[in-house]
């Protein structure tokens, strides 16, 4: 009977996938944390960033390891569970004793292991772009910041080149990274002389399906004679539902373009493009930006994966940056002391995937090129634009006025990430 | 500047192409915007390929100068039209464009192809004509118009002809173009007249006309918006009976709370993606557009394999204990999600709508009715027909119905009540698969599509009265309506939220829904 019952769990396991490999060798190994949901509504888009973090980690014990040690990395999964990721993080940190971690994607999970890492000193790795209005001294924010994504793209479609858009409808699923994005485009746009009845605002549940309504309002609110833009922050699930309902109600890129911020190459697998031609996102990376680097990083990426139809995207050059620099800190500190590493931290260099070579500011932000790209029919995007430098992260905003002054610099005298005066003074 | 100094100095016509034609390489979007207005202007019947072919991303760049067609699998000069033999197409760059350059193309297209020789083309350049009203346009269209035979392209034309006099015509031409733009439903015509009204201040009689025009029109776009929420309302309805046909039976007749109801729309949505891979890989290309032919009882069979697999091993134990019943089929459901996970991967898979459920059409001006909507409305009918029919008509229904009004008499009488719970299991499963091909046709095919309806379909069969399928249409229908009437006013989130509260109300006040309740359930709570 309990033979039973353990052979029932084990194909239970086996079943759900749980299980993951932690090749425990025991003695001189560097422990880093991967805390992705690979379960839940999150699982679409963090799996691929947990199998990024095994490849960066495998390419390192391939070359030697650090510091003459194997890495090995411990996977958690938190099941897309808020609560669960303070949990797991704080397993990881205490029990597995990790020198850091890899992880979260929604702003959510990452608000509710923030006072965990504050509390036990860890460090984390943040890969996605997100509102900002952030800095803490546990967290490297390896994806972009409203001024290195969402202020750009809206700029491009402003200038004559991205077709002088004069009306904008701000269409966002109704969360945290949404609601902060709009009110920093809002005051953004009116401050550059935008009347707000030329802005439309729309929220919409998470997985939304039946779009018809929306469509049709845009539709409408496009037709006042003014070039109409879209600005989507609207989230994975209910992309797919929005993009078959626009391209089916005729909506063309060069009718009313819709440029996104959180859709991507690993999005767009899921759709049917060939009617989606020319909508827009806005990223600091793209799968087809051609350079060495890239060609390398694509490479590993379908060695390890084993799959050649696998795509990248932009939160994984992310990961790929932020754990470059971390490996890179590691062995200038000598030590993955927390501390240490975080003084290393700042100043670090790696030359990205993008093109640019990417660095660590004492914000905990990175500097970053911006590309805005078009959806082609393969499911790619092609460059229509980018910057000619990378650009600086604000971690608050200046268009917000409850954010006047405030600065984020963990560097002496700051040492401060939401300060309108400097710790130190003498 | 230097390509119109170019343009200039080479008159003959053949070097102009070839001159704008190298113009399309340069690297700069505003110098090729230039290049296509010119081809555009040039009247060059090849200029029509070559435009097309750079919108479509298949113009290509050639070391040595030359800019030539992708036509797979061939390679063609556009100066020629002969095949390039000597290179291949993935060595070559493309010509890159962005949006402004892509509308540019569709304007110098639009004025070609007023004169192509398909109609479909002709169609669609009339309509197009209206978003861009200019004195050239209108001097084009009247000749268009001379030419044209068919007579409701004729009338797209005179309508764009229309909306170009109101702005550049004469008094006589602006007051005609006023009053026969009256009569449409356009949005984007009811700006221009706005637009004309705010010009014609000055003059009382064009004021006039510009006013009883744009008193009409409102009517007219009040009435098309009426129309448009009630088509958008059934279709709503059509989709969420859909997801909820399968549990009005398990759950509906059987009384299993079925928390894995979710999962088998969603392995019918996974059958939809593998039938697409096998047509894909194995059938000529043609026969793509009738995979969901094939999907369909591929659908059904699966989830209905699946269903009887789950009553067999898991619900039968447990009949009669709902608590434990709906703790089990939630963890069955999470079972069947991470194999899927485990199996196709966690992200998004891509199943096209074959190309005749693509796009839509204007039902009247400014009110697209899309092909997929109006497919699922008349599938959703099929299903719920065909499922009355079985229920009602056939020895199999009939013992259905035995089973669950008195199952000691029915079992007493012969049938084998264990063999028709399991039937019925699987039909519900099963109606649930082919629910997943038809919603693979408007959302996402990720292991997360079933918890999107769960919460939908149970609220839809709870509204519609347990046990009763007429109850689950009006239900379905009900909600769609209400819900897309609200949403324009309220907003999505409000919209679902206010829905959500009038159920709760209304279950107070009927807890037994709309229509009462037969069945296994209704003895159980007796």
């Amino acid at each position: 009977m309990l033979k039973n019952i353990r052979y029932a769990v084990a194909v239970a396991a086996v079943i759900a996938g749980m299980p993951i490999a932690a090749t425990a060798q025991s003695g001189d190994t560097i422990k880093v944390g991967v805390l992705h949901s690979l379960s839940g509504t999150m699982a679409i888009s963090e799996t691929t960033l947990k199998d990024t973090i095994l490849m960066m980690v495998d390419d390192l014990n391939k070359h030697g390891g650090l510091l003459g040690k194997k890495v090995e990395a411990v996977v958690v999964d938190p099941a897309s569970n808020w609560p669960l990721f303070a949990e797991k993080a704080r397993d990881l940190l205490s029990k597995d004793k990790v020198a850091a971690v890899f992880g979260c994607w929604t702003s959510v999970s990452r608000k509710s292991v923030l006072p965990v890492f504050e509390e036990l000193n860890g460090l984390l790795f943040y890969p996605v772009q997100y509102e900002g209005e952030e800095s803490s001294n546990n967290v490297f924010y390896t994806g972009a910041a409203p001024n290195q994504q969402a202020i750009p793209a809206v700029e491009y479609l402003m200038s004559g080149e991205g077709g002088s858009v004069k009306r904008w409808v701000l269409e966002g699923t109704d969360y945290v990274y949404p609601r902060t994005t709009n009110k920093i485009l809002e005051a953004f746009l009116k401050s550059k002389g935008v009347p707000p009845e030329d802005i439309r605002v729309n929220y919409t549940p998470f997985g939304y399906s039946d779009w018809q309504t929306e469509v049709a309002a845009i539709k409408s609110f496009a037709s006042a004679g003014k070039k109409t833009a879209v600005v989507s922050t609207i989230n994975g699930d209910a992309n797919v539902p929005f993009y078959k309902e626009l391209a089916n109600a005729g909506i063309k890129a060069s009718d009313i373009p819709v440029v996104a911020f959180s859709v991507g190459e690993e999005e767009l697998a899921g759709i049917d493009t060939k009617n989606l031609v020319g909508h827009l996102a806005a990223w600091n990376y793209f799968q087809s930006v051609k350079n060495p680097t890239n060609e390398a990083f694509i490479r590993q990426w379908h060695d390890f994966i084993k799959d050649p139809k696998r795509v990248t995207n932009d939160p994984m050059e992310a990961h790929y940056i932020g754990f470059k620099m971390w490996t890179h800190a590691v062995e200038q500190a000598g030590t993955t002391d927390v501390d240490a590493v975080r003084q290393a931290m700042y100043g670090q260099k790696v030359k990205a995937p993008s093109g640019f070579v990417e660095v660590m500011n004492t914000n905990h932000h990175l500097s970053k090129p911006v590309m805005i790209g078009e959806i082609q029919s393969n499911g790619q995007f092609d460059v229509v634009w980018q910057t000619k430098q990378a650009i600086k992260a604000d971690a608050w905003s200046p268009y917000l006025a409850e954010d006047k002054g405030k600065v984020a610099d963990w560097s002496y005298p700051w040492v401060c990430g939401n300060c309108t005066k400097p710790k130190y003074t003498n | 500047m230097v390509l119109m100094l170019l343009a200039a100095a080479l008159p003959a016509r053949g070097q102009e192409f070839a001159t704008f034609l190298a113009a399309l390489r340069a690297d700069s979007f505003a110098d090729k915007e230039q290049a296509v207005a010119a081809l555009g202007k040039l009247g060059d019947g090849r200029a029509v390929a070559v435009l097309t072919a750079l919108k479509d991303g298949r113009l290509l760049k050639a070391p040595d100068g030359r800019v030539i067609i992708s036509q797979p699998p061939n390679l063609i000069d556009p100066m020629t039209g002969e095949v390039v033999p000597d290179l291949t197409a993935d060595a070559l760059d493309r010509v890159h464009i962005n949006n402004r350059l892509r509308g540019a193309i569709e304007g110098a297209l639009g004025e070609l192809t007023l004169f192509s020789a398909d109609p479909a083309a002709r169609l669609a350049a009339a309509r197009d004509a209206v978003r861009h009203p200019s004195v050239d346009g209108a001097v084009l269209l009247e000749k268009a118009i001379a030419a044209e035979k068919e007579a409701d392209i004729r009338a797209a034309m005179q309508q764009s002809l229309s909306a170009a006099r109101l702005l550049s015509g004469s008094k006589q031409e602006k007051l005609a173009a006023a009053r026969a733009l009256g009569t449409t439903t356009d949005p984007q015509i009811k700006n221009l007249l706005d637009q004309f009204r705010a010009a014609s201040e000055s003059d009382p009689e064009l004021r006039q006309a510009a006013d009883a025009a744009l008193a009409s029109i409102k009517h007219r776009l009040w009435l098309v918006g009426l129309l448009a929420n009630l088509f958008q309302g059934v279709s709503l309805g059509s989709v969420l009976l859909l997801a909820a046909i399968g549990l009005a039976i398990t759950f509906g007749v059987m009384g299993v709370i079925n928390m894995a109801h979710g999962e088998m729309i969603m392995l019918g949505a996974y059958a939809a993606y593998v039938c697409q891979q096998v047509f894909r890989a194995f059938l000529p290309v043609g026969w793509i557009n009738g995979y969901l032919a094939a999907a369909l009882p591929v659908a059904f069979l699966c989830a209905g394999a699946v269903g009887v697999a789950l009553e067999r091993t898991v619900i039968r134990r447990l009949y009669g204990r709902p608590l434990e019943t709906l703790l089990a089929t939630w963890g069955v459901s999470l079972i069947l999600q991470q194999t899927v996970r485990s199996i196709f991967g966690s992200p998004n898979r891509e199943v096209a709508n074959p190309s005749w459920m693509t796009g839509g059409f204007d039902l009247i001006g400014g009110f697209t009715v899309t092909w997929n909507r109006v497919c699922i409305i008349f599938f959703c009918l099929t299903v719920l027909a065909a499922l009355a029919l079985l229920l009602n008509r056939t020895s199999l229904g009939l013992q259905m119905r035995a089973v669950t009004q008195n199952r000691p008499m029915a079992s007493v009488m012969g049938i084998r009540t264990a063999r028709i719970d399991a039937l019925t299991f699987g039909l519900g499963s099963g109606i649930a698969g082919m629910a997943g091909v038809a919603l693979s046709q408007i959302g996402n095919v990720s292991p997360n599509l079933g918890t999107i309806y769960i919460v939908d379909s149970f609220l839809v069969v709870v509204f519609g009265g347990v046990g009763n399928l007429l109850g689950t249409f009006v239900g379905a229908l009900f909600l769609g309506i209400v819900n897309k009437f609200l949403e324009p006013v309220a907003g999505a989130v409000l919209g679902k939220i206010v829905v959500l509260v009038t159920i709760i109300l209304f279950i107070q006040r009927r807890p037994r829904g709309l229509f009462a309740p037969k069945g296994r359930s209704a003895e159980a709570e007796a």
